[in-house]
């Protein structure tokens, strides 16, 4: 049963404990390390076959690099987003025209439609609301006045992200 | 190394406040939501580099919070969007003549 897809999974989890005891002692002392190891390769072991979100990793050098990519797209996209809140916020007629409205994603796998919809909503303006099938419903605090179309939002609010998300994820 | 570490203790401070600030001027729950989870994540980043700044040795404990605060934030922000949305309450939205003088304020 321990295909290839099988072994990057239990692959992936096991460097993911191990990643997550190595910064909770916060120490790289070999007993430490042996300790983790045994603890990491028990918990993937276990767990491997019921934990499905991590289903639409793609395992790839070029994956590793859209993921820094994306890393570094995100937190610009936080910083413009808080100081856009804070301009909002502090000027005196504050300037917003909310809206609902909804943006169409290519992601198929959970983890992907989550990362798309979080990062959506650490952005500037906007504010993942439901998702359904491909369809993000989102609360858009600056929309135009004069209405917009699924593409258009679709283009100003997720495919920046999803084309880094996409790199790594299905 | 002192002075980064209080500037980014400030600025983290700052976002914070702009955030509470924003909870309070905003016209409704889905804007303050808005207001709140921004902020606050940011502010809370900041708050930890600073942290990492002052006691280099939390540096690894403050990178695993702050993994799992841009995790989670987002997602408890976007659940209580959706339970919002679900329980039928419109967003708000401009008076289509806004009063000359006085837009924001009346809502």
């Amino acid at each position: 049963m321990l295909n290839r897809l099988n072994l990057h999974h239990h692959l992936f989890l096991f460097s993911t404990m191990l990643l997550l005891w190595v910064l909770l002692t916060g120490s790289i002392a070999v007993d430490e390390l042996i300790a983790g190891v045994i603890v990491a390769a028990v918990v993937s072991l276990i767990s491997a076959p019921y934990i499905t979100i991590f289903d639409g990793i793609r395992y790839s050098p070029m994956a590793l690099i859209s993921v820094f990519t994306y890393l570094g797209y995100f937190f610009i996209a936080l910083i413009r987003a808080n100081f856009d809140m804070a301009r909002r916020v502090l000027s005196p007629s504050l300037p917003i025209s909310p809206e609902l409205l909804e943006v169409e994603t290519h992601l198929e796998s959970k983890l992907g439609q989550m990362l798309l919809a979080n990062s959506i909503t650490l952005t500037p303006g906007t504010l993942s609301v439901e998702l359904r099938h491909n369809r993000i419903l989102v609360h858009w605090i600056a929309a135009p006045e004069e209405g917009v179309s699924l593409e258009q939002a679709t283009k100003d609010i997720a495919t920046g992200f999803e084309k880094h998300i996409s790199g790594f994820l299905k | 190394m002192r002075l980064i570490a209080d500037i980014l203790l400030l600025l983290g401070a700052i976002f914070c406040f702009l955030g509470a600030l924003g909870l309070i001027r905003m016209p409704d729950i889905y804007n303050r939501i808005q207001a709140g989870t921004k902020a606050a994540t940011l502010g809370s980043i900041a708050i930890m580099l600073g942290i990492g700044m002052l006691y280099p040795e939390w540096w690894s404990k403050l990178l695993c919070i702050i993994g799992f605060l841009l995790f989670t934030s987002p997602v408890s922000s976007s659940v209580l969007a959706r339970a919002v949305y679900l329980s039928g309450i419109k967003p708000w939205s401009k008076p289509k003549q806004p009063l000359k003088n006085s837009a924001g304020e009346k809502s």
